[in-house]
Order: structure tokens, then sequence, then C-alpha cells
């Protein structure tokens, strides 16, 4: 556990950097924890982002890869849904590292 | 993530034992289970802050679990140091640290028990190498309890039967009971309890995912396969790894069963109760979370008045189902009380109860209910890497090493192009993923890298010799796993599948 503060917002993380609490959440600290994870952000890794944050606030769960891929794909072109795409973006795997920009917990299990 | 760079070991030449480097893992421990973590499982939050408290706790569990479990006390007694194990586990093969010698794991243990637990390690401790339980040493137990991955393969080795695994789930109960438990495993048997399944997918998003499911197959197909979910009355229910919901590649077994189901005109559901069949309760060595997951499954089955369960692509799932299930809710027979009783007469006893999925694709296929183009497999040259938990703690099938000969036998009936592993390394002497058992968290990836290593090597072989870019399993961890280590070695991790991933591209479905 650790706390941070962004721009006179202080927030706390857990023991992996994902953000403790999800409304804590704003666009400062999306790109705050980006920085951690050495990862410039576009606009098309805030396409995703975005994404991930209205999927978990409807279903309170990131979305599944396949999901996330088919959704992307609608939004902004085939070309974009697959999943590909998404690693180029977040090499680290987006089901991780994209929903730990976005504020959400990670998923855990067998993944 | 960032972090430290993880390197793998180097291939070895010949599988010779490593050379030993003491303490080189010393330092590897999964993150600590938080207060509300620990809470939600009803284990204390954190160690007590007198030291003495704790080394009391300790050993009065330990003589709890020595009562209860007449193995551990077995195990803890028999072993003669004759060095069996040493070299047949893949992480002291990946790591060289030697404490991580299924023996030397063990007498982290066995050092303690003799101290409090026998005549003469009371009296002369130094002579019988017994030594007092301190706070280092309940470290050491954390660090190393949580190296181990539960595969058993040192016990196919030990003249005396010892499971080390046995003696790692001891380890871990006894640390969770006293506020020291791991944030992996714990943090995941919370989601079960609260949400349902393990990655704490709720109903509505099952339901979402599911739907999508059912569009992106027809899309593929042309036809309308169903992924029901909670359906009344459904013949079969299907308990499976919420990862098959969630993951690549997983989802693709997923779809396998699916369309198994479709071309056999059986009717099955899932269960937003029981959307999961994975049980870390086994992984953590605790009798009662092991028995309230399982539980679920029997309730979901009373509900939906079922007639058969069948259990999915997860190894460790079918070691419960297959060996523990009986015992712990009726599910299979013998238990005697109601619930188990009508669960029994409403289950379809010519079918063996549970069956896992191969069993019941395997059936199909042998009573020629479905059939299969299997050139539609011939971009694949395929392997199969056997489960631990299927391997060494289950069967499948009338006849001993089905649980070897019917994924075997699927693959074969589905794809033309097959190659084995080197013997001594498949079947009950199958080598680890390296992410078995409670281990398959990020905070310990170097371990999961290294642990690879006997496996890889083996990979190495048959891609190179034979040009396998096909890895099947039927374990959701053996997938994640692979996914994540195969790059360390220049491999793809788009080579690591499911049997039925195989299963569902050859499978015919009639007309489209």
């Amino acid at each position: 556990m650790a706390m941070c503060e962004v721009n006179g917002k202080t927030f706390e993380t857990d023991e992996e950097g994902y953000l403790a609490n999800i409304t804590d959440w704003n666009e400062d600290i999306g790109a705050y924890l980006a920085q951690t994870e050495n990862l410039p952000l576009t606009e098309q890794h805030w396409e995703v982002v975005n994404f991930l944050r209205e999927y978990y606030n409807e279903f309170q769960i990131a979305p599944a890869v396949r999901v996330l891929t088919k959704a992307i794909g609608k939004k902004l072109g085939p070309e974009k849904g697959n999943s590909q795409y998404l690693y180029e973006l977040f090499p680290y795997g987006p089901a991780k590292q994209a929903c730990k920009i976005a504020g959400l917990p990670k998923p855990t299990g067998c993944i | 993530m960032a972090g430290p760079e993880i390197k793998a070991p180097a291939f070895r030449e010949y599988p010779t034992i490593p050379v030993m480097q003491p303490g080189s893992m010393a330092g590897l421990k999964p993150f600590v289970a938080n207060d509300k973590v620990q809470e939600a499982l009803g284990f204390p939050t954190q160690l007590a802050e007198n030291w003495q408290d704790t080394h009391d706790a300790v050993i009065a569990k330990m003589g709890e679990l020595l009562g209860k479990y007449r193995s551990l006390k077995v195990y803890m007694d028999a072993c003669v140091h004759c060095g069996a194990c040493t070299d047949k586990c893949h992480y002291f093969i990946g790591t060289q640290d030697p404490k991580n010698m299924p023996v030397a794991r063990q007498d982290l243990m066995r050092s303690v028990y003799r101290r409090y637990f026998t005549p003469a390690g009371k009296l002369f401790p130094a002579l019988v190498g017994a030594r007092d339980l301190t706070r280092e040493v309940l470290d050491e137990w954390y660090t190393y309890y949580h190296q181990c991955s539960e595969c058993r393969r040192c016990s196919v080795f030990c003249p005396y039967g010892i499971d080390t695994a046995e003696v790692t789930m001891a380890g871990r109960e006894l640390l969770a009971s006293v506020g020291y438990g791991q944030k992996y495993s714990n943090e995941i048997i919370g989601k079960v309890h609260k949400i349902g399944n393990n990655l704490g997918l709720p109903g509505p998003a099952l339901e979402n995912t599911l739907e999508g499911l059912m569009e992106d197959v027809k899309e593929d197909t042309g036809i309308d396969i169903q992924y029901p979910l909670d359906v009344q009355g459904a013949e079969v229910l299907l308990v499976t790894p919420s990862a098959d919901f969630f993951a690549e590649p997983h989802i693709e077994s997923l779809i396998g069963y699916g369309k198994v189901f479709h071309a056999a005109g059986i009717s099955w559901t899932m269960s937003s109760k029981a959307s999961e069949a994975g049980n870390f309760g086994m992984f953590i060595g605790n009798y009662d979370q092991l028995r309230k997951i399982a539980m679920r499954v029997r309730e979901a089955a009373l509900e939906l008045g079922v007639k058969r369960i069948v259990v999915g692509e997860c190894g460790h799932a079918w070691r419960v189902a297959y060996s523990f299930w009986n015992t712990l809710t009726g599910v299979g027979a013998g238990a005697s009380d109601p619930f188990a009783i009508q669960l029994q007469s409403q289950l379809d006893h010519r079918y063996k109860q549970p069956s896992h999925i191969c069993e019941f694709t395997w059936d199909l296929i042998q009573r020629g209910a479905i059939s299969f183009d299997k050139e539609a497999n011939d971009h694949r040259i395929i392997t199969f890497h056997d489960s631990c938990n299927v391997a060494r703690g289950s069967r499948m099938g009338d006849a001993p090493g089905g649980q070897f000969e019917i994924p075997r036998s699927i693959i074969h009936a589905v794809a033309n192009k097959y190659v084995e592993m080197r013997p001594g390394t498949t079947h009950e002497q199958t080598f680890c993923c390296g992410g078995g058992g409670g281990v398959l968290t990020d905070d310990l990836m170097e371990l999961r890298v290294k642990g690879a290593l006997p496996r890889m090597e083996t990979i190495k072989q048959v891609v190179d010799g034979q040009g396998v870019n096909f890895l099947a399993t039927i374990c959701a961890i053996c997938k994640a796993q692979f996914s994540k280590v195969l790059p360390f070695y220049g491999f793809k991790s788009s080579m690591i599948g499911g049997v039925h991933q195989l299963v569902s591209t050859a499978i015919r479905l009639g007309d489209k």
C-alpha cells in the first residue's frame, strides 16, 4: 500500500500499484499510473482506457479480451479490432496494464 | 510490469543435476494478504504483536494438523533423506536454490516438528536436526512454501511416497491461520465467495460475455450454437474455470465445449452461482474453504435439476472433483445427508458423476455421435502437456492411465499430426508448467520463468526436431502460465491452447 499525490489529489495504490479506490480516478491519475508503467499515453491508449471505464461502470469488471477487441473494432474500425493492436498499445497485456491505467482492480485468477 | 528484468535460465545441453546456489531465491516472497483479504476468509488479519503468541499459535495449530491428518505425521516421520527427490523438482532445477529441493523444503517444517513433537528433539535438539520456531523460520516457510506448485512430481520418485504437496499445504495452512496468508490465493477465494468465481465476474457480465460469444461463433460457423446460463432442467451442468470466459486461449476451449454439446444434441447449462471450477481452497490447504467452494457446485446442481455434472479444462478442479467431491459434498457417492441423497437420486448414474469434459467428448466420439474433419488441424503439429493435478491426482475413464490416454485419443481423433515429448517428462512424470498451486501471480514471475525450464527444454526438443507448433493442455493455469513464459524461452505465446480448441477446429456441425 502506498499513498500518492497528483496535482493536489491524494490517493492510495495497492502493493502492485493498482488504484485502491476506483472513485479516486481522474485523467491526471491515469497519466501518472501510465508513467509507473513507463508507457507514454497517446490518443489511441485513451480510447481503450475510456472504453474500459465505461464497461466497468456497467458490469463491475473489466471486459474479457475478446469483448474488448470486438468493441474496439466496432468503434474504431476492424483494423484495430484484434489483440495484436491492443498488445502493441499495452505490451504487458491489455487485461492487466490497461486496467491499471484505467484505475480498475487487477483481474485475478488463472489468466 | 515495471520491475527488474527477468531472464530465463539457459537451456542445459543434457538434463544434469544443477550446481547449487544457496540462497538464490531467498529474497522472493509473494505479497502478503492484507487485513481485508484475510478477514473475508475468517483468518486473523495480522501476526500477533507479541512473537510468543504467534509461536504458541503455530505450534498449537501444528499439533491440531498432525492429529487431524495422519498422513502429515507419517510424512514428518518417514523421510530417510535418501535424496531421490532432490533433482525432480522443476523449481530446484530452474532456480538452483537447495531449499527448493523437495526434501529440504519439507525439512523446513520437519525440523520444527522434531523440536516440539518428538522426544529426541525435545531433549537433544542439536543431535537430531531440530530447531526452535522463530520469526526467521516462519518467514522462511512463507518464502519457500510459496515456491512449490504442489505438483507432486517428487512424490512419484519418493520410495516412501511422501507427498510434498501436503507438507506445503500444511505450511500455508499454518501461516494463514496466524495472520500470514498469501494475497493472490486468498483474494481469489474471497471473490469466489462474494461474486462466484476467481475472476470476480458478476452474473450480468457473464451473461454479456456469453451473448457476445454466441454472436462470434455464429459469425464463424453460420450456426446458432448456444452458451446457456442458468437453464433450469438442462441435462448437463458444465462447471469450468472462469478464465474460460475471459482469457485467451482459454475461451477457444469454451467455444469447443459448446460445439460438442451442439453436435451431440445434448442440452446443457453453465451456472452463475458455480461459475468457477477452480478451488484454491486446496492450494492453501484449508479444508473448510475447500468444502465451502465445492458446495457451490452441489447447490447449483440441485437448483438447476441437472442429470449430469461435467468439469471443463481445469487441472486442480478435476483433482478436487474426482478425488474429493465424494467426501466434501456427496456429488459423487457416499455422503449421507438429505441434500446429498437428493442429488444422488437426481443424477443419472449411467454416466460417471462427475465426468471430465474429455471423458464426455471421448464417449461421444466412440459412439460415433460426433465426427471430425481432421484435416482442419493440419496446420498444427501438436504435442500434449500432461497437467500435474490430472496426471498425478486423478483418473479418467475405466482403465488405469485413462487420464493420459483419453486426452491423447481425442487429439488423435481430431488431428493428424501428433508428437510426444521425451519419455520421463510426460504422463505421471510430467513436469509442472511452473505456475500451478497458487503461484500464478506477477509477484512470483521470476519463479515462474525459472521453474518452467525443464518443460521448456522438452518443448524445444520437439519444436526443433519435429516442428511442433501447438502445445495442448487441459488446465487453465497451464494455459495462462505458458502464454506468459513461452516468450522468455524464445517461443511464441500463441502456440499454447486447449484440447477442446483442437476439437473446436475440426468438429462437423452439420449443414450451414
